[in-house]
């Protein structure tokens, strides 16, 4: 087989990135018409409801929801720090942040269960209002993303990593694509977490 | 070259920059938080609250996704996104505007 | 010539790989963007046939109300009328399938798959395992979509468009599985596979286009295909987001319970529906159409890319205004996003936005007469070779400008109020689509079977194919503009229960007839795609038509690598001239 196809590791001269950068930014963008969409149902539903709590802070945990911002944002962090390593060729402190990003992300989804839980043990589901039909529906997608970003960040570290010994360009350019990814799955909780739980 | 071909030093500058920013984002998190228990009149709430998000945003955006100093053609992809997102957040006002 | 000499490196790298792949990785399972582009070509044909065969089933209804369908009416119902449950499923099915099970995968999975690397000298798509992943989740969509039929209740029978309250209130169901295993909900579960299907594709069209370009093939020397896949693929990767998320909310509806498109208060059969209300049903078409009016563009754009190709190759010029022509399917793409209201005039929308999509909807017809205007220019002066290909494709010029100016009335208000929901739209829609899109991708199967399989089609049985297809299909479409004028409503079961409908029903006879013969003139079309694979013409030449563009210089079929020489481009597409010999891109003296 002899297909060859070209700026898989390094960036293409005229555009100045490589394939894969290209494509995870356009879906990204289409990531962001997804969730616009979404946004624009939040706010239909919050003025047109004939129910919807004051404050979400109401009927929300706040506090269990600010430790989960504090976790999105920390490993968000971690996986550009895991990145940077993988700049400067240390293959060790990459998995230990890339490790530190998985962990926090299982922390993160942990939470997310108490929470459902808690709001199941009271009765509340979908059906219950329109806030917690968006309030689910919402944190439910973002939930499924965050589970899309374990799977391909754990593939990454485990045998994803052998990459590293033969394209190391190439398996530092996935990692930053996977960061790009998880970056935006923080982005969307950052503005959700306002938008459900603190508005 | 922004990230094809940086020193070590450079990356590490980069990494100092991420844990400033990390810093911002965590401060911006308590005032958000904070905010939200001053119960605010809904119109202030809604634009405070938002204000910091975008802010925080922003950070997440420029900082860790290098969006600071990107290729053109992904600055030119993302204006198209922005346009049309724009477009999609006129919807609720369509939806409703029906209704007068 | 330098190409010709591809054909026996080819041969020769051929007889080294042909064992290395076991037949599933090879035909099944494949990476390679041409399998893929044939995959989808095949299963996109069979849902073709699949919906088409739906509709005249309905046609006959339509013509002969209440009677029972001869010789397989039986199959459907016990006294083989077909009932109006199933007219309304059948009705629904039919949009769906043939927009998004047939059309699109052809025009964007099919031909987008195996032209666009070979027109930029790429030797397979940039992403080929998210290439072949994509293939995949479409069949899975399309499983889905069939066995929506197999459900107690029979398939989703709300119309494509899927309105709310309607589409949620049938067949509610009392649990989560009885409320999943409904054909509405199905559609719903099927439409996110299609979609995320198209997602994956596009992102892949796009990057291949921009980053796998051969040296020398700057973006204004991208064959005029090759701009409309790229425009196609950003409408899909940015428009179909929103309808993912709108048929996940209806999904949550149907089967979670909530009520994100069902109003307060609302009343069904009496009874009181059980949901918390506060939802929004018009949220729901605003998300639908947002969506749906760029596929309109999507459908379109790949069939004006195939007929520029086609034209250009048989008339031997270089395409009237090509900049021109460009710029117009960008902008046509960009406005295609900001016009999507113009299908709500009816559905309670203030004065001031119903004017705001009326001069939206105003402004996109203009670079749609511009394309349509240097094709026409193009056609002026020259010496035109009537293969079936260009039969089709002159044949696609009046059609799709009838469908566009139809269009016009319709994206006023005032004159939509009148036409709204009537058979006009559905004339209207349908000359765009099927002798607009669907003649280009015919056109298109003629014009670049040679370069797939090395053989060409059979010229009479093509010919039979185009003049037997270009009557029928106008004796079923333009009635459809009387019938939508005398007030006909487009989803009627039996339009004879109206004393206007009575009037107009020998016009249904006239559709029906049309349709049925319509459906027989694409057999010359299918034998002949079936058995000239192997006992067409041989093409001796890897360019029989003289074409400029990149695939030429690949040998037919390409091998898996596509140029086993490397390629290179040395000038804009279209250099024919009427004193020296054509000039491909990839050749490169004067």
């Amino acid at each position: 087989m002899s297909v060859i196809i070209p700026y898989i590791d390094e960036p293409h001269p005229v555009t100045g990135v490589t394939n894969a950068k290209l494509g995870i930014w356009l879906f990204l963008a289409s990531e962001v018409m997804l969730f616009g969409a979404l946004f624009s149902t939040l706010i239909i539903m919050r003025t047109s409801a004939v129910d919807w709590p004051a404050h979400g802070s109401d009927v929300l945990n706040v506090p269990l929801a600010t430790l989960n911002t504090v976790f999105l944002i920390t490993s968000s962090v971690t996986i550009v720090l895991s990145w940077a390593a993988l700049k400067m060729k240390d293959l060790k402190k990459f998995k230990l942040n890339m490790g530190l990003t998985i962990l926090l992300s299982f922390g993160f989804l942990v939470i997310k269960y108490i929470e459902y839980t808690s709001k199941f043990h009271h009765g509340h589901f979908p059906s219950t209002s329109t806030f917690y039909a968006v309030y689910f529906t919402l944190t439910g997608l973002h939930g499924l993303h965050v589970v899309g970003g374990i799977i391909t960040n754990l593939y990454l570290l485990g045998p994803g990593s052998k990459m590293w010994e033969k394209e190391p360009e190439r398996f530092t350019g996935r990692i930053e694509c996977a960061g790009l990814y998880w970056h935006f799955v923080d982005l969307v909780w950052i503005f959700l977490f306002p938008a459900l739980y603190l508005l | 070259m922004s990230h094809g071909e940086m020193t070590v030093e450079e990356v590490k500058k980069h990494v100092k920059k991420y844990y400033v920013v990390f810093g911002a984002l965590l401060c911006l998190t308590v005032i958000t938080v904070g905010i939200s228990y001053l119960h605010l009149p809904i119109f202030q709430a809604v634009l405070l609250g938002m204000a910091v998000a975008s802010l925080k945003g922003g950070l997440v955006a420029a900082y860790f996704m290098h969006l600071i100093d990107e290729k053109k053609i992904i600055y030119s992809m993302l204006w198209l996104t922005v346009v049309l997102f724009a477009f999609c957040m006129l919807i609720p006002l369509f939806t409703l505007h029906g209704y007068k | 010539m330098s190409h010709d000499s591809h054909n026996h490196t080819h041969e020769h790298a051929h007889s080294h790989e042909s064992h290395e792949l076991p037949f599933w990785r090879k035909y099944i399972f494949s990476t390679d963007h041409k399998v893929i582009g044939l995959q989808y070509g095949i299963t996109a044909i069979f849902f073709l046939l699949f919906g088409f065969g739906l509709m005249l089933l309905m046609r006959w209804q339509l013509a002969f109300p209440k009677q029972a369908i001869p010789l397989i009416g039986k199959l459907f119902t016990e006294d083989g009328v077909l009932s109006p449950e199933l007219y309304n499923q059948f009705g629904a099915m039919h949009g769906t399938i043939m927009v998004f099970l047939g059309v699109v995968p052809l025009a964007v999975g099919a031909f987008g798959n195996y032209l666009l690397p070979l027109q930029v000298g790429a030797q397979d798509m940039a992403f080929p395992k998210l290439n072949m992943m994509s293939y995949w989740v479409y069949f899975i969509g399309g499983v889905i979509m069939l066995l929506s039929f197999m459900t107690p209740n029979g398939a989703a029978a709300s119309g494509w468009t899927s309105y709310p309250p309607l589409s949620v209130i049938t067949n509610p169901g009392t649990d989560f599985w009885e409320a999943m295993l409904t054909g509405q909900s199905m559609w719903l579960l099927g439409m996110v596979f299609l979609i995320t299907s198209s997602l994956l594709g596009s992102v892949n069209t796009i990057v291949t286009a921009i980053q796998l370009r051969v040296k020398g093939l700057s973006f204004m020397r991208w064959p005029v295909l090759v701009w409309a896949q790229v425009t196609t693929a950003f409408l899909l990767l940015l428009a179909f987001p929103p309808l993912e998320a709108a048929g996940i909310l209806q999904l949550m509806d149907r089967v979670g319970g909530t009520s994100f498109f069902m109003p307060s208060g609302l009343v069904v059969s009496g009874e009181a529906w059980k949901a918390s209300g506060g939802g929004n049903p018009i949220l729901w078409q605003h998300l639908f159409w947002f969506l749906a009016h760029p596929e309109v563009y999507v459908l379109i754009l790949p069939a004006v890319g195939i007929i520029g190709e086609i034209i250009a190759v048989n008339t031997r010029k270089p395409l009237y205004g090509y900049k021109t022509l460009i710029y117009s399917i960008l902008f046509l793409g960009f406005m295609s996003f900001i016009v999507w209201a113009h299908h709500m005039f009816m559905t309670g929308m203030g004065v001031t936005m119903s004017t705001f999509f009326q001069a939206t909807t105003m402004i996109i017809s203009v670079p749609s007469v511009i394309i349509l205007t240097t094709y026409l220019l193009t056609l002026w002066g020259a010496s035109i070779r009537y293969t079936v290909a260009m039969l089709f494709a002159t044949a696609f010029l009046p059609m799709f400008a009838i469908g566009g100016l139809t269009g016009l009335p319709l994206g006023l208000t005032a004159s939509d109020i009148h036409l709204h929901d009537t058979y006009y739209v559905i004339g209207h829609f349908h000359y765009v689509v099927a002798p607009g899109t669907l003649f280009a991708l015919m056109a298109g199967v003629y014009h670049w079977y040679p370069k797939i399989t090395g053989r060409f089609m059979n010229d009479t049985l093509g010919k039979i194919h185009f003049w037997l297809s270009v009557i029928s299909i106008n004796g079923i479409f333009m009635p459809m503009f009387f019938l939508g004028m005398a007030g006909v409503s487009r989803r009627l079961y039996d339009q004879t229960v109206y004393a206007h409908g009575v009037a107009a029903q020998p016009l249904n006879v006239v559709m029906s007839v049309s349709a049925w013969i319509l459906a027989l003139a694409q057999l010359p079309f299918l034998y002949n795609m079936a058995t000239s694979w192997k006992w067409g013409k041989k093409a001796e030449s890897n360019n029989p038509w003289g074409g400029t563009t990149l695939e030429w210089a690949a040998s037919s079929p390409p091998p898996h690598e596509n140029f086993t020489t490397p390629v290179e481009v040395f000038r804009a597409p279209y250099e024919y001239s009427s004193t020296k010999k054509h000039l491909p891109q990839f050749v490169q003296e004067a």
